[in-house]
């Protein structure tokens, strides 16, 4: 077979050498771009790529995010005159699953931002590679502190993410839980990924630090579906609180589950942006009246969210949306392509370059987008999301859940 | 006599029990802690009970499918995940739509029906095609190749169902007969839990009956004991494993319906968990034992539910919960060093499997 | 002509055909395919999705027709096609008056265009009948052809085919040789080829294949070889030890890291081959060898576990002695277990070690959750193997060392006593082999192999979270040993570049990767059940048993999956 095929390329090149007649065309743009410049040739599309979970049980965290991304591509419909292309990788949810979608992209020159990753276990592998290749590299789903903390060995240069840094999430949940719940004695359940997990933690400390008690900290396995035991174990500890920021299916049980639980019926349940999604009012049922989740401000803009964007999924994909970073990811988009516009240089018969290190600049110097997650404005390490974090009471039957703090 | 005993005695055999011993060691040793330390009263000890074997009894049905297949084909049919998970997966759009019309209220029960009937049907008509495409061909290949077969027809249904009704989740509307308690004594009990647990033993009942008292069920026995010879009698060997995966499918499908009863979300990859418990159930009984596989997974049930609590609490440990499945798997190991073949399974089971 | 009994065979045939079509519309294939061009503007992978299962079964099905003459032939293809495409046409038709995309979501507006050329649905299912009808004709006929042509326009097809779809990997590749690379730039549109680039691919391989296949007609009988031919044959196996060293600079750093992590895989499959393959015991737990071998690389050498920290090459001895100590302990209490107990409690081992490195109990020691980060790489002098293209030399040289003590053992007094053992017990411990022992030394032995993938993986990442220990690892190494050929080292190698390294390779499937994987193996297990490579003696046995007619060669779910 080998033979063959060499003797096909071999034949190729002879092929080539009397048909190419002329090398590349030379350019009259000169690229002084510390990191390099992207060229687009006319007809070409720009090309940007995600690097997204999009197989295995947490396909649904990836592939909701990239169909915000695909609706924000097909809304702009061509920028400066070019198709924008999408193609991209399966981040697998996972540090190997990172590392090979991040050397596929990485070696691909032609991409000009990554969407992705999906899981901050991922991006720790892929992130550096992905910096290294001189792309944009942008979140919707990554919430692990140390990505976008200075000076940490996991901050690279380039990365950004529209998802909620931890640290602030955790701690307006256990300020929410003292301020306004009146709470003195919470319990917490993560599921076992690097998000809920920290969540939890930092949300236990706050929690401590105000002056409330952890009566227990839990952990299940988001692919089972009896939580019963679990809640029943927490019963006795007589917390006021279950804090749970996990993610919509095995939440949606816990907060049936719970309402079934002895010693549990009046704990007040809270979750996080995790949470924020139909798919919860569906799975918990009735259940679901009086449970508290995180979420960042969205009062503003959620107009555009339930006019435009739902019913633009719902046409495009044929469902409801079905995890819940497709917002984030549908901001990091927007946010890309308006950088693109602003940076690219455009020749006079259509090529367009796109320098890249300007790029990121100008990703950085994201100030007041108005994005449907909220007002989008990036700090110098790439945490862009919205900082105000607002909490929402669910009622049965309806979506999405009012606003009640702050 | 005493020297033959003790030459019988080899090191590796002194090794397993110091391993067992130590695990019953652990286990004493961590519920004594957890009932000095009185946390728990009896009310939460009854609850987490009842849930295990409401647990146990989803498992149950999925783990009788499994046995009776395992009985006569002495395979593990590894998509049988799959099939449990396809019944209440394509069954929900009826569901749904029902719903939505307002039958689903006004006529609960005959809904219900509707649904189980749809469940039952998608299940067991995907098990015999499953068998007809994938199994029949590869009967007389050596044992590993229809595992892999299995394994492969499980990612493959996976995906399909993925992709036809997309990776989100589902949720049954509520059923308002089924809803709040019943009392027993002083203790309430949530009505579907006594549904899922009495359905699980009726069903079990009932296989077993007809595997041991009907002329079908004789047929089964006599092809599981050897195909050849049963052909030469006269029983068509096709129909009777066909029949044997119509029926593992409709448990599957009847213990999906059972599913949803207690947990009324469903998705694509919803088979895989419960899949492997109930084949974990099913060894721990004694595989291509009916009454065994029920009990497997009562046990199996009982352990999740109660076992962190009871024998991790009390030595302080974190999150104990998360190790419910280290909990069922070190007892599994546990009870088949002391019975190599599972609680019921027969001895004669080490000819060869 | 065609009597009442064939023809009930063409429409149950044209029925199955239309349903496989459906099946790939309402999975979602056809609609994401359609967007992937092969060739630019004019071929995209959808399109020969949707009409490849028509060409196939017209040629199938004129196949079987007793009576080979051009028109029954004909008539036979497109019938059949005729019957497919009405049964395909009727789904955009039910579409119309049932919304059936609130259940299935993929039956979109975009699937009945594509199914209907965009003429409506009843114009556009007249026409979809009427090409898939010829299309059929055009399979039926395709037999007709005299096969060295035949062969030759299938290569021809399959190569144009395969060099679109991995237009992109291609590229980046041949960006690497500087100043060639222009040579080929031509070849390939902005996605997919070009239209010359087609076509002169086409008619090169074709060409190519026909004067070849015409030459082969007069290969020599094998003879004894001359003192020439084997210095042919030594400067062949020096070239490829060459060619294999210098793969990383060839291919680039994506390519070297699908062979790293096919190398990974070959080593555990090289480890369970033992257990598995030569000794039969069941293992479906063995990750946990190898996240134990990753977890004591993480732990001795990560600055962040504080414990102690020393450099990867004094750690390794660390963790392949706890893996098979691992190994030993988890065959004690399985000794009298066989088959599916002993596969239960393996898995369930499996579990136990994910478990206990996910939980929030041990996290002080082994991270939890967040897993372990800053794993020290290995050093060879003062150069530290960090790149793909580096870390490939150390991965083929841990193959080397444990490709040779497979196949030092497998004919070793050891090695006898596994195949005994395998067999039958019984009689195996009545000829005198020591069971226990020999058990434990397959357990052992596969642990070792393990454990090293899985400090060589932890390095490679330079961390090691718990949810890369999962069963997955197991299934995918228990798979691709026995597709390989079970107890076949050659067959290792194959079955993992297979299973690992082409899902890789076709980006296209990423979506419908595990549907693909799992069709194939299906499909894989029931058209060649003793593996690509088998071990000589497994096949003979294999054949012996198996009766010719108990071979399937009816199996429509072959071409399902036809690009897989």
């Amino acid at each position: 077979m080998s033979k063959r095929l060499l003797f096909v390329f071999a034949a190729l090149i002879i092929a080539t050498m009397v048909l190419s007649a002329c090398g590349p065309k030379a350019s009259t743009y000169e690229c002084t771009d510390a990191i390099g410049c992207v060229t687009v040739a006319p007809g070409d599309p720009i090309h940007l790529a995600y690097d997204m979970v999009i197989n295995g049980p947490d396909a649904t965290l990836g592939i909701d995010s990239r169909n915000g991304v695909e609706i924000a591509i097909a809304e702009k419909g061509q920028l400066l005159g070019h198709d924008v292309q999408l193609t991209g990788e399966d981040d697998g949810c996972s540090a190997e699953g990172g590392q090979a979608s991040g050397t596929k992209l990485a070696a691909d020159t032609t991409i000009v931002a990554v969407f992705g990753t999906s899981c901050s276990s991922a991006a720790r592998v892929a992130v550096p590679l992905l910096s290294q290749a001189g792309f944009v590299i942008i979140s919707a789903s990554n919430t692990a502190p140390d990505l976008t903390k200075a000076g940490d060995p996991n901050n690279w240069p380039g990365y950004l993410r529209t998802a909620h840094n931890d640290t602030i999430q955790g701690a307006a949940a256990a300020q929410f839980a003292v301020d306004f719940l009146k709470v003195t004695k919470a319990a917490t359940i993560h599921d076992g990924s690097l998000y809920a997990e920290s969540l939890a933690n930092q949300f236990a400390k706050v929690f401590q630090e105000l002056g409330g008690t952890i009566t227990a900290q839990e952990a299940v396995d988001p692919n089972q579906t009896d939580f019963k035991s679990v809640l029943t174990s927490l019963a006795p500890g007589g917390p006021e609180l279950i804090y749970y920021p996990i993610f919509v299916k095995a939440g949606s049980l816990i907060t049936r589950q719970a309402k079934e639980t002895t010693g549990l019926e009046n704990t007040s349940l809270m979750g996080a942006d995790g949470m924020f999604s139909p798919d919860v009012t569906a799975g918990a049922g009735d259940a679901v009246e009086g449970l508290f989740v995180s979420s960042p401000d969205t009062s503003s803009f959620s107009q555009k969210y339930n006019d435009y964007f739902l019913p633009k999924y719902q046409e495009l994909f044929g469902s409801e949306p079905v995890s819940i970073f497709h917002a984030h990811a549908y901001d990091a988009t927007w946010m890309v392509m308006n950088a693109i516009e602003a940076v690219a240089v455009k020749d006079a018969d259509g090529t367009l370059h796109i320098p890249r290190q300007a790029l990121r600049d100008a990703m950085y110097a994201t100030k007041d987008f108005q994005g449907l997650t909220g007002v989008l404005t990036c700090g110098p390490t790439g945490d862009c999301a919205n900082p105000k974090i607002a909490v929402y009471e669910y009622h049965a039957g309806e979506y999405p859940p009012i606003k009640v703090w702050p | 006599m005493l020297r033959t005993w003790r030459q019988r005695i080899t090191i590796a055999d002194v090794v397993v029990w110091i391993i067992g011993l130590s695990i019953a060691f652990v286990v004493v040793y961590g519920s004594i802690k957890t009932i000095e330390v009185g946390k728990y009263n009896t009310r939460v000890w009854i609850d987490l009970t009842i849930t295990g074997l409401a647990l146990g009894g989803v498992y149950a049905l999925i783990a009788l499918g499994y046995t009776i297949v395992y009985g006569v084909l002495k395979m593990i049919n590894f998509a049988h995940s799959e099939i449990f998970m396809s019944g209440p997966f394509t069954a929900v759009f009826l569901a749904l739509a029902l719903y939505k019309n307002g039958f689903w209220n006004s006529h609960p029960y005959i809904s219900l029906l509707l649904v189980t009937l749809l469940a039952v049907t998608v299940s067991s008509t995907l098990a015999v095609l499953l068998e007809r495409i994938a199994y029949r061909p590869l009967r007389t290949a050596p044992r590993l190749v229809p595992l892999i077969t299995a394994i492969g027809a499980s990612f493959f249904l996976q995906y399909a169902f993925r992709g036809f009704f997309g990776s989100g989740l589902q949720a049954y509307p509520e059923l308002g007969f089924l809803k709040g308690t019943w009392t027993f004594g002083s203790i309430p009990v949530y009505k579907t839990q006594v549904v899922v647990i009495i359905s699980a033993l009726i069903m079990m009942l009932i296989l077993y009956g007809f595997v041991q008292l009907t002329k079908m069920g004789k047929a089964m026995r006599a092809v599981s004991e050897d195909k050849e010879v049963a052909g030469l009698m006269g029983i068509d060997v096709d129909r009777i494993i066909m029949l044997t995966f119509a029926l593992g499918g409709a448990s599957a499908g009847l213990g999906g319906i059972l599913y949803i009863l207690l947990f009324p979300v469903v998705h694509f990859f919803m088979g895989f968990i419960p899949g492997l418990k109930a084949f974990t159930a099913a060894v721990l009984g004694g595989i291509g034992n009916v009454p065994g596989a029920f009990l497997g997974a009562m046990i199996l049930g009982i352990l999740e539910a109660v076992g962190p609590s009871l024998f991790l609490d009390g030595m302080g440990i974190a999150a104990p919960y998360q190790l419910k499945d280290a909990i069922a798997f070190i007892i599994l190991v546990f009870i088949l060093i002391i019975r190599p073949s599972g609680i019921l399974g027969e001895r004669i089971t080490q000819t060869k499997a | 002509m065609t009597n009442k009994s064939t023809l009930k065979q063409l429409f149950s045939a044209g029925l199955i055909n239309g349903g496989i079509i459906i099946f790939l519309g309402l999975v979602g294939m056809i609609e994401t395919f359609s967007q992937r061009d092969i060739v630019s503007g004019l071929v995209s992978m959808g399109f020969i999705l949707l009409f490849l299962p028509f060409f196939v079964f017209g040629y199938s099905i004129a196949k079987k027709e007793p009576d080979q003459s051009l028109r029954t032939v004909l008539f036979a293809g497109g019938l059949t096609g005729l019957v497919a495409g009405f049964t395909t046409a009727l789904l955009p038709i039910l579409g119309q008056f049932v919304n059936i995309r609130d259940m299935f979501m993929n039956a979109s507006p975009t699937l009945y265009s594509i199914l209907n050329f965009n003429q409506g649905i009843y114009l556009g299912g007249l026409i979809l009948m009427i090409v898939s009808g010829i299309i059929g004709a055009l399979g039926a006929g395709f037999l007709l052809i005299p096969p060295r042509l035949r062969n030759a326009f299938l290569q021809a097809v399959v190569w144009t085919v395969l060099l679109g779809l991995m237009r992109d990997l291609l590229i980046v590749m041949i960006a690497r040789w500087g100043a060639i690379s222009y040579i080929f730039r031509w070849i390939f549109a902005s996605s997919g080829l070009t239209i010359t680039g087609a076509l002169v691919i086409f008619f090169l391989v074709g060409v190519v294949y026909y004067w070849r296949s015409g030459k082969k007609q007069d290969l020599p009988v094998k003879k004894i070889l001359s003192k020439k031919q084997k210095n042919i044959r030594f400067g062949k196996l020096v070239a490829a030890v060459i060619l294999m060293l210098l793969l990383p600079q060839i291919l680039g750093i994506y390519f070297s890291e699908i062979l790293d992590n096919v190398g990974i895989y070959i080593l555990m499959g090289l480890g369970l081959n033992i257990v598995i393959g030569f000794a039969g015991l069941l293992d479906l737990g063995y990750v946990a060898f190898f996240a134990i071998g990753a977890y004591v690389v993480g732990v001795l050498t990560s600055p962040e576990m504080g414990v102690i920290q020393i450099t990867f090459w004094q750690a390794l001895p660390f963790a392949l002695l706890a893996s098979v100590t691992a190994g030993v302990i988890l065959g004690l209490p399985v000794l009298k277990m066989r088959g599916d107990y002993l596969a239960i409690v393996t898995l369930g081992f499996g579990e136990i070690i994910r478990l206990l490195s996910l939980s929030d109990w041990l996290r002080p020691y082994l991270g939890g959750t967040q897993g372990i980060q800053r794993i020290a790489r290995p050093f060879i002098g003062s150069l530290e193997l960090k790149t793909q293209g580096q870390l490939y030399y150390l991965i083929v040289a841990a193959i080397l060392i444990a490709g040779f003590i497979a196949w030092r053992l497998k004919d070793s007094h050891m090695g006898r006593s596994w195949m005994a053992m395998r067999e039958d017990e019984d009689v195996a411990q009545a000829m005198g082999i020591n069971l226990v022992a020999t058990k434990l030394s397959a357990f052992a032995t596969g642990a070792f192999f393990a454990g090293l993938a899985g400090a060589i993986f932890a390095a490679k990442l330079s961390s090691a979270y718990p949810q890369s220990m999962n069963l997955m690892v197991s299934i995918n190494v228990l798979c691709l040993i026995i597709v390989g050929g079970m107890g076949s080292i050659p067959g290792v190698f194959v079955g993992a570049l297979v299973l690992m390294g082409s899902p890789e390779l076709l980006r296209e499937f990423s979506e419908f990767r595990y549907l693909v994987y799992g069709a194939l193996l299906v499909v894989m297990m029931l058209v060649r059940p003793e593996g690509l490579w088998p071990e000589a003696r497994r096949k003979l046995e294999l054949h012996e048993s198996m009766e010719p007619d108990a071979l399937p060669n009816d199996i429509p779910t072959v071409t399902e999956n036809p690009a897989g």
